[in-house]
């Protein structure tokens, strides 16, 4: 009966396992060691340089600098997702009549593809000549239209991607927000009222926001993943034929043109990917440290 | 309906091999059959007729059966990609081969093709294709970029047709108003477009002759100054709705001037009949020369096809013997110059109006990217670039960093040699 159960196991995890090693370990291994390799135009390269493409990598502006314009979007993006969305579900678990429309109105955006929104921001609305929606709007004020995708001073660009960015993910979120806050005994608040507590702000502080927090540790990490595989938008927003622009370029995509494109320079491509895996290694360890992931709850 | 697990099974296991099957086979060899099977890659073509076209050719040849593979989406990651396995193409359209693919062994020497007739292909791209005296891929057509210029707007403004930079950046001043503005060089202000450009129109070159860097001058600082000051002036058109590839923004009225490409010609004449001309990018100082790239599509043959010779045979035929298809490939569908200097001379479509002032600049001024400009060099120097134009950016200090990371590119692929 075991060995039966043992054949059964492997006959149904076995193709998964063999696909996991052979497409994702190997690989991964293999990239780990082709960074070590002066590795142009192979995957078996034979002239060893040792650490030479970790630092020319660490060296190198273009990558550098996609780095930091990642950790600076995701810096922004997920505080600013996590309020709107958190306020969003607040305001909507507060309505008294026609709940069901205004919560459909804030998660609709959720289903529209991020590629249909961003060509929409981009041609509709943030394009830069008069008749764009936006200039148009600039030009009942009597403002000059502004070039908001190729403008890096001020940065308007950052409006066009954190804007569609808001629009598409906010509503998500707010619905996982109005799930928790539905889960939080109506006794708690009751309790808090007899006790004194003027619903506001205490209350929120006090009871609404440690009630959701298993809901704000699930929320946090879904914005921090989201926000470093960021690609739809920057592609259709911002790229061209001929590429990104540098203050716009995604790490991943830099590497994948390093390694793949016609660099085909698979060494330091793969030392980029290392970099790139142990800065969000670190990010993750740290969120997960602070968010207090894996410790069991003494109440609990 | 329910379904039992041994049937789930036997589903899954189907589902399974036939997606093996569709992973692995499509490579575009074929397998079996009589007689020698090649594969021939192209990247998709914009110009309906162009797909059909290859495949008669392809059809027309006896010695061995091709089989076109028409490829959608970033062809030259692809071709990169598929040049590291045996199952790629055994022939392929390459913008370029880059050196790296030269000096990887990737592709196979092609000069022998061209024994008796070498002098015949336009030497502005064929040069870029060649790598020690040897060619590694022929020339099919050649494409160019050049600007273009609405007559009656410019009569309007008093504006003459600028012959130096210092009248483009003058006359996009003059030709700007409230509907109108005076450039379009794409719409990051043509940092990703003009590339090298100025600087040939300073009179200098991204890399010389004997492999050095070739903009280590005061002068391309001041030309690349000059690009921003078109951008503070206001007088480019920016975030149009279609980029610099594509006249609608000319053709529409949004701007007076716009760089843009050969093929976009026969639009601009269908929408705006003669009232338009075209210029090269206008030259900049003393030692200054107009300037318009020019880039070409050749056909390679990969080192890992199983039918080198057969490949080249195939190559020789239809990119060396039949002008007539080469002529039809350039010209019937999109419009293109013949690499072959004999076919672009004889070509009707050429002969007259802007067309023929195109042809002109290429002869005279164009200019290819050079084969020792790596991919590395390009992105340093088109980020300097970038940051030059949009954000004012100190063209001194950022050229010096470019300066040095080409030649450290450039001491990388000599040692190579």
């Amino acid at each position: 009966m075991r060995r039966r159960r043992a054949l059964w196991f492997w006959v149904f995890v076995g193709p998964f396992a063999a696909g996991l090693t052979l497409f994702t370990y190997v690989p991964l291994l293999w990239s780990v060691g082709l960074s070590f390799f002066d590795a142009h135009n192979t995957v078996t390269p034979t002239h060893f340089v040792g650490l030479d493409n970790y630092t020319a990598m660490l060296r190198d502006g273009a990558f550098v600098g996609s780095l930091k314009t990642f950790l600076l979007f995701t810096a922004f993006i997920v505080p600013v997702t996590y309020l709107l969305s958190l306020s969003l579900a607040l305001m909507v678990n507060r309505v008294r009549w026609a709940r069901a429309f205004f919560r459909s109105v804030f998660f609709l955006p959720a289903a529209c593809s991020y590629v249909v929104a961003a060509l929409v921001w981009k041609m509709s609305i943030f394009n830069g000549v008069r008749f764009g929606l936006a200039n148009t709007v600039l030009g009942w004020f009597g403002g000059d239209p502004v070039a908001w995708l190729s403008t890096t001073d001020p940065p308007w660009y950052w409006l066009v991607i954190v804007s569609v960015r808001l629009w598409l993910q906010a509503g998500f979120y707010m619905i996982l927000f109005l799930a928790g806050l539905q889960r939080i005994d109506p006794v708690l608040y009751e309790a808090a009222a007899v006790d004194g507590a003027r619903p506001g702000w205490t209350v929120l502080r006090h009871i609404t926001l440690p009630q959701l927090r298993a809901t704000s540790v699930a929320v946090v990490l879904l914005l921090v993943i989201n926000a470093f595989q960021a690609f739809d938008e920057f592609y259709n927003l911002l790229s061209d034929a001929r590429g990104y622009p540098p203050y716009a370029r995604p790490p991943l995509v830099y590497l994948y043109y390093t390694a793949l494109g016609q660099g085909q320079n698979l060494g330091l491509g793969s030392a980029g990917a290392v970099i790139l895996a142990l800065i969000v290694a670190v990010v993750t360890v740290g969120q997960a440290r602070w968010l207090k992931l894996g410790r069991t709850d003494p109440d609990g | 309906m329910t379904m039992s697990r041994r049937a789930l099974l036997a589903a899954g296991a189907g589902a399974g091999a036939g997606l093996l099957a569709a992973c692995g086979s499509n490579t575009g060899r074929g397998g079996g059959g009589s007689g020698t099977e090649l594969s021939q890659w192209y990247h998709q073509y914009g110009e309906p007729g162009t797909e059909q076209a290859v495949q008669r050719y392809a059809a027309a040849y006896k010695k061995a059966h091709v089989k076109v593979q028409w490829r959608p989406g970033n062809y030259d990651q692809q071709t990169a990609a598929a040049l590291l396995t045996d199952s790629g193409p055994d022939v392929f359209e390459v913008n370029g081969p880059t050196l790296d693919q030269i000096q990887g062994g990737q592709v196979v020497d092609l000069t022998d093709l061209l024994k008796g007739v070498r002098d015949d292909f336009n030497p502005a791209v064929l040069t870029p294709k060649t790598y020690d005296g040897r060619v590694w891929g022929i020339p099919q057509v050649i494409d160019m970029q050049m600007l273009y210029y609405r007559k009656s707007l410019l009569k309007d403004a008093g504006v003459e047709p600028p012959a130096t930079l210092d009248a483009l950046v003058d006359a996009a001043r003059r030709l700007t108003g409230s509907k109108v503005k005076g450039l379009f060089l794409g719409n990051d202000g043509g940092a990703g477009v003009l590339g090298g450009t100025p600087l040939y129109a300073a009179g200098l070159q991204l890399v010389t002759e004997d492999g050095k860097v070739g903009f280590d001058d005061p002068a391309a600082a001041r030309t690349l100054g000059k690009l921003h000051q078109l951008y503070a002036d206001k007088s480019l058109l920016l975030g149009a709705p279609a980029d610099w590839s594509d006249p609608s923004a000319f053709i529409q009225g949004l701007t007076a001037m716009q760089w843009s490409g050969l093929w976009a010609l026969p639009q601009i004449q269908k929408e705006l009949g003669d009232d338009f001309g075209v210029l090269p990018f206008p030259k900049d100082g003393g030692q200054g020369k107009p300037s318009v790239p020019v880039g070409a599509y050749g056909a390679a043959v990969s080192a890992r096809g199983r039918h080198k010779e057969a490949a080249k045979e195939f190559v020789r035929w239809l990119w060396v013997e039949r002008t007539d298809y080469q002529e039809d490939f350039a010209l019937s569908y999109g419009f293109h110059i013949p690499a072959r200097i004999s076919l672009a001379k004889k070509a009707g479509k050429l002969r007259s109006g802007a067309a023929a002032d195109a042809v002109r600049f290429t002869t005279e001024h164009g200019y290819a990217q050079p084969l020792l400009w790596t991919p590395a060099a390009q992105t340093a120097y088109q980020d300097a670039l970038s940051r030059i134009i949009g954000s004012g950016a100190d063209p001194e200090g950022e050229l010096r960093a470019v300066v040095r990371k080409v030649a450290g590119e450039l001491d990388r692929v000599k040692k190579k040699s």
